[in-house]
């Protein structure tokens, strides 16, 4: 065990860890946490996968966060119509965020309110309803509350199991969302009802903290493990080699 | 031709589609000739950026058909968002890849093209208008064939796109590391009008970039317009970056009535794109004397 692992650094190894099993795909994180875990566990784990350098070509080696300039070794030219038909191809894995998400995995960041009129203008639906259907999605949400953790959400971007499960066949067999990282546990939908549950809380985090930071009754099982504190070769990764300027702890809202 | 000559070219209710992504090689100085001119009512189609936020912001817009509207470096739109939370725009929002098969059936003359994307999502209820099919062919154990979305032909009057090098002919070139959906703009449009860093002669082209850049054929263009930092303060890569500096000014300005007059008093005055350049550098300099 590595002393000082920061509860950002917990989060990056927790959603890294999503990775496992994923093989030769494009593994496409989008923020700053999400990045540093894509890239922490292709440089460690999963070498096998391909990754973007976020702008327009995939880079074979590992290239530090918040860098334009540093050395790209590319594989492959990757620009934004290419990325659509890697999507359809369904060989993804992506990590998106979510303003709310319910018990079902129904994700929404595009507006708060009437999407007509909304209260709260968000993202927008962006790539989530062709992401959904055609390849695995994660979800990394930084903001673990009862605003965010909700019943209901208020427009749906990315469908969740509930929804879901009334389409083709085709689409059931490609969609997946394999977790829910949060600033306090690691959640996901591994139960017959596909449902969420808790798979793990963070360190310094109990279990009934998180119940009472989610909106919606979680399932949870009989045993909830502590999230794992990343190693001393993964930390010395994320802090000196992936991510030096530390703009993994920007998105992080301290409690 | 001249910026001022496309607006002559467009009128009051047309669709318009815009190029380039996000905060990424827009033509600007087109678009800012828009936001000047008495035209209205026009419905725009883009993956958005400061285009659709600056057509917001002057009222030309009815209605916005669009991916997403982002600044990158500003995830959300501010304009925009004013524009959305006050309801002065219709929308039809798609999924990002959805809006590229849209294109590409306007760039095929066909109705529509099928995808998946939408089902499950709120994207239909957003999009009443948009149907679903069913697949003529039959899935090995079903007896019916998959429900899929048709996304409608996103047919445009006029596309504006701009290119780093063009010829007089109306050949485009992109030299940066993406050149996004500007091709299939082009192609989708009745007209096109493609504004450009520089023009130069056919026979140096290739002097420039491998053939692989010369993506815009003169077939689909109708006027070039030579714009030196035409997609100011979009990035134009590689012959510049974006000026955060200046976006960053610009997302400010939609904060209150006034913040968007003076932005519009100081930079939305210029007649011509020349005029607007140097607003932009005056003011430029005058911070860079008060830094020194």
């Amino acid at each position: 065990m590595a002393d000082g692992a920061t509860i950002d650094e917990i989060c990056v190894t927790a959603i890294a860890d999503g990775f496992r099993g994923d093989g030769e795909i494009l593994c496409n994180p989008i923020g700053n946490v999400p990045v540093v875990a894509g890239r922490l566990a292709k440089a460690t784990f999963q070498s096998a996968m391909v990754m973007t350098d976020t702008v327009s070509v995939l880079a074979a080696n590992t290239i530090p966060l918040g860098d334009p300039d540093a050395e790209r070794l590319v594989e492959a030219w990757m620009p934004y119509r290419d990325l659509f038909d890697v999507v359809w191809s369904g060989r993804r894995h992506v990590v998106m965020g979510a303003s709310q998400i319910d018990p079902h995995g129904n994700q929404n960041f595009a507006a708060i309110g009437d999407w007509k009129k909304p209260k709260a203008q968000l993202l927008g639906l962006r790539g989530a309803p062709g992401n959904l259907v055609n390849n695995t999605t994660s979800y990394w949400m930084p903001n673990h509350s009862t605003r965010s953790f909700v019943q209901k959400v208020d427009v749906v971007s990315g469908p969740g199991y509930d929804r879901v499960s009334e389409l083709s066949d085709w689409i059931q067999s490609n969609h997946e969302i394999r977790q829910i990282v949060s600033n306090l546990g690691v959640l996901n939908f591994s139960n017959e009802e596909k449902r969420m549950q808790l798979v793990s809380h963070h360190p310094n985090v109990t279990v009934e903290e998180i119940v009472a930071s989610t909106g919606f009754e979680l399932l949870i099982p009989d045993e909830v493990e502590e999230t794992r504190i990343p190693t001393k070769e993964e930390l010395k990764l994320i802090r000196e080699v992936i991510d030096p300027h530390g703009l993994r702890k920007r998105e992080f809202v301290k409690k | 031709m001249t910026e001022m000559e496309v607006i002559e070219e467009l009128s009051d209710g047309m669709t318009i589609g815009i190029g380039g992504w996000g905060s990424r090689r827009k033509p600007m100085s087109l678009v800012r000739a828009i936001a000047c001119s008495s035209l209205k009512d026009l419905t725009v189609v883009s993956y958005g950026g400061p285009d659709v936020g600056l057509l917001c912001a002057t009222g030309k817009i009815r209605k916005a058909i669009y991916g997403f509207v982002s600044l990158d470096s500003i995830p959300l739109e501010p304009h925009f968002r004013n524009a959305k939370q006050e309801g002065t725009i219709e929308t039809s929002e798609l999924d990002e890849g959805g809006f590229y098969l849209g294109l590409l059936a306007a760039a095929h003359r066909m109705p529509f093209y099928p995808t998946r994307a939408g089902l499950g999502s709120d994207m239909l209820m957003m999009n009443p208008e948009i149907k679903t099919i069913e697949s003529p062919y039959k899935s090995s154990d079903g007896e019916k064939g998959e429900e899929l979305v048709a996304i409608p032909a996103l047919n445009l009057d006029v596309s504006l796109i701009h290119m780093n090098r063009a010829d007089s002919q109306g050949n485009g070139q992109f030299l940066g590391p993406d050149l996004y959906f500007d091709d299939l703009f082009a192609k989708a449009a009745e007209r096109t009008f493609m504004s450009c860093e520089k023009i130069i002669p056919t026979e140096d082209f290739l002097k420039e970039g491998s053939v692989h850049t010369l993506k815009i054929p003169r077939l689909f263009v109708n006027g070039v317009i030579e714009a030196p930092r035409g997609a100011h303060f979009t990035e134009c890569h590689p012959d510049y970056g974006r000026d955060e500096a200046f976006q960053n000014e610009y997302a400010a300005s939609a904060k209150d009535h006034q913040s968007w007059e003076n932005f519009k008093q100081k930079y939305l005055e210029a007649t011509s794109h020349q005029e607007y350049l140097e607003a932009v550098d005056s003011i430029t300099q005058v911070e860079e004397s008060q830094n020194g």
